[in-house]
């Protein structure tokens, strides 16, 4: 059976760790960085769950910023 | 599958549009300025309308959105965008040339400008940002800012014996034999987001084809304004402005 | 088209040596007096001609708006008005010298101050010359004394605007705009096409192409030392514009002992009373400013060391005798003659005024 496969980016430096990119994905795989912060101080996201991604671009869309990249491959069991 | 078997250029489905260039966005964290700025930037990018693009920057928050979307822009005074875009298109028809403004922009100080521009049917697409309140300037209180809403300048809330009514100017915009298309949408979820690309997608057509005005509303947050996370914005905006400003088309005579 | 005779108001003139000149765009409202520069402009339809773009618009807050974006994208691009609509285009105004857009805008004076009357007036002296709106700019004012100039200074305005890329000012007052005289309307010459544009105003807001980078208009500089400098450089080109464009008319100076200061419609009065009063042996002569702004100093300079005092003409309670004063250098006694409210001076009130004033002259 085939399956999606997906997979994200983020540009650190570019987030302002706004969070609405955790919210909006489906299958709860964004956080923000619960300790480390980019230049200017925010908490920026990242994949703690990357295994889950489906590659929806969901996050991506709502980002007010541009900073995610959304990648996607159909792979055959 | 190895993340990094997935990340290659072949399998990218999602990336900022070029236009949208990379500086860094002044915007507060979770303004949907933002998406707006993305959104015209990816549509301006798939009509290939780059050296046709005039845009008309507000006062407000977005007076700056010249530097994040790099096509051709005039900086216009506080409400007299749809004056300029009216010079600007009457004497280059040739060209897509789009207003962006805020509440306060588009219909406190600029009514008069906006509601004639609408009135003759410019063939102008204007984008109104409406978060209730004036962000740039501290937020204090918008002609659409809700009745109870607490602003800078309504600090105990919005209270209508004193400070008028909510203005909903879309509906009042369709009313005009000059509009084609006016239409309130929003950008707080994927579904949302696409479906304000698709309007402004068709507000840009029409202006191009020169079939009169169009409004596309985005009804927005202001979460620093609104003292709330990106995330309890979104929500307080679906609880509350939706009910005075509700989405949907409001006129399309093009479909 | 080539030259052409006609007999025309001032307004009127005005619209027709827009046409000719190939301006691309008018954005007018109407207001007394001055109402006939549209009027004729419709009449007209010179889109169905030349091609150019005429609007009666809502407001002069948005017809000066319309000429903002309409010569951001390097378009030759006017509005005309009256004076209480002139204080309402200030906003405009001052963007559009901010933003270093030229631009031509006519004000067809009447009395103030507030809403006044539609009867002549030059009480706006002040406000067109010391900038009008907010912030450290000038205009280049052009004060027509004939309908002739009403035409002429049509292309001179436009001409000296896109030179120093900065707006330039008619300003007219009512006796000018209302008053009917023959006029050579000048050659016609077409509009400028796109590619010209392109090449004379590489800022102009077109559309991007990929050849170059994306144009703004704006006047908007946080960032003070850039902001300073982009004030120093409205100030180099204003000096520029002082020292280069300077324009004056001097009559009967050249033995006068005494010297009448006016410009527009009060020159012409004047110059009338100095006919009459050399008929008496009084030599008098008259300097006329063409260019409100820059001030023609360097006449006045000279002629300070030669009259023994001016008597400065003006519709209004005394504005241009300032420049004046500053331009001799108080060498000499420099008095104000001005009747307000609409009135316009006859000849034997200004004779009066100036023996009131010099009384050492009957000799």
């Amino acid at each position: 059976m085939a399956k999606i496969l997906g997979a994200v980016t983020v540009n650190k430096e570019r987030c302002k760790g706004c969070d609405l990119c955790v919210v909006a994905c489906p299958k709860d795989v964004l956080q923000l960085q619960p300790k480390e912060v980019n230049n200017r101080g925010y908490h920026f996201a990242f994949m703690k769950n990357p295994k889950a991604c489906i590659g929806c671009a969901a996050c991506a869309t709502v980002c007010p910023d541009g900073c995610i990249e959304v990648y996607r491959v159909k792979v055959n069991d | 599958m190895n993340i990094n078997d997935i990340i290659k250029p072949e399998n990218l489905v999602y990336a900022k549009p070029r236009l949208l260039n990379d500086n860094h966005m002044h915007y507060c964290p979770g303004c949907s300025h933002g998406v707006v700025h993305k959104l015209i930037a990816e549509v301006i990018e798939e009509m290939g309308l780059e050296d046709k693009a005039i845009g008309i920057a507000p006062v407000g928050c977005a007076v700056f959105a010249y530097n994040y979307i790099d096509i051709d822009w005039i900086e216009a005074a506080h409400g007299r965008a749809p004056a300029v875009a009216t010079g600007a298109k009457r004497l280059n028809p040739e060209n897509l040339v789009f207003s962006y403004q805020g509440d306060g922009d588009l219909s406190a100080i600029g009514t008069c400008e906006t509601i004639h521009a609408a009135n003759r049917g410019e063939n102008i697409a204007m984008i109104f940002i409406n978060n209730g309140i004036y962000g740039m300037t501290g937020g204090q209180m918008a002609p659409t800012t809700l009745e109870g809403m607490k602003t800078s300048t309504t600090p105990y809330g919005r209270r209508a014996d004193l400070n008028g009514y909510p203005l909903a100017i879309s509906p009042l915009l369709a009313q005009l034999d000059g509009t084609c298309y006016v239409t309130r949408q929003a950008v707080h979820t994927p579904v949302a987001v696409r479906k304000a690309k698709a309007a402004i997608r068709q507000a840009f057509e029409n202006s191009m084809n020169g079939l009169g005005t169009s409004l596309v509303e985005i009804v927005s947050t202001c979460n620093s304004g609104w003292k709330m996370t990106p995330a309890q914005s979104n929500k307080w905006m679906e609880e509350n402005m939706f009910k005075k400003y509700p989405l949907g088309d409001i006129k399309n005579t093009v479909k | 088209m080539n030259e052409e005779v006609k007999l025309l108001k001032g307004n009127e003139a005005i619209a027709l040596a827009a046409i000719r000149y190939g301006v691309d765009g008018y954005f007018g409202y109407p207001i007394t007096p001055q109402s006939e520069i549209l009027e004729t402009l419709e009449a007209e339809m010179p889109w169905e001609t030349t091609g150019m773009v005429v609007l009666q618009a809502e407001s002069e807050v948005a017809a000066i708006n319309m000429v903002y974006g309409g010569a951001a994208s390097g378009k030759a691009v006017m509005t005309s008005s009256s004076s209480p609509g002139i204080s309402l285009k200030q906003e405009g105004i001052s963007y559009l010298a901010a933003s270093e857009l030229p631009a031509l805008i006519v004000n067809v004076m009447r009395g103030g101050p507030g809403l006044g009357t539609i009867h002549p007036s030059q009480a706006d002296y002040f406000q067109a010359t010391k900038g009008g709106g907010h912030g450290d700019y000038h205009l280049i004012v052009l004060a027509p004394k004939t309908v002739q100039e009403m035409a002429d200074f049509v292309y001179l305005g436009f001409d000296l605007a896109f030179k120093y890329r900065t707006p330039a000012m008619i300003l007219a007052d009512g006796i000018v705009g209302q008053m009917m005289e023959k006029v050579v309307l000048p050659p016609a010459r077409p509009r400028r096409t796109k590619e010209q544009i392109a090449e004379q105003c590489p800022w102009a807001v077109t559309g991007k192409p990929s050849s170059r980078k994306q144009n703004v208009v704006t006047s908007l500089e946080l960032d003070t030392a850039k902001m300073e400098e982009n004030n120093n450089r409205f100030q180099r080109t204003y000096s520029l514009i002082e020292q280069n464009e300077q324009r004056y008319e001097e009559y009967l100076t050249q033995d006068a002992d005494y010297l009448f200061v006016a410009f527009g419609s009060m020159a012409r009065i004047c110059q009338k009373v100095i006919d009459d009063m050399r008929t008496q042996g009084i030599k008098v002569g008259l300097v006329r400013p063409i260019t409100l702004w820059p001030f023609p100093t360097e006449v006045f300079d000279r002629l300070s060391q030669q009259v023994k005092g001016m008597l400065v003409v003006e519709l209004n309670a005394g504005q241009m005798i300032e420049d004046v004063k500053l331009a001799s250098q108080c060498r000499v006694p420099v008095h104000h003659y001005g009747r307000l409210g609409g009135i316009v001076p006859n000849l034997k009130e200004i004779s009066e005024a100036f023996f009131n004033s010099f009384p050492d002259a009957k000799k």
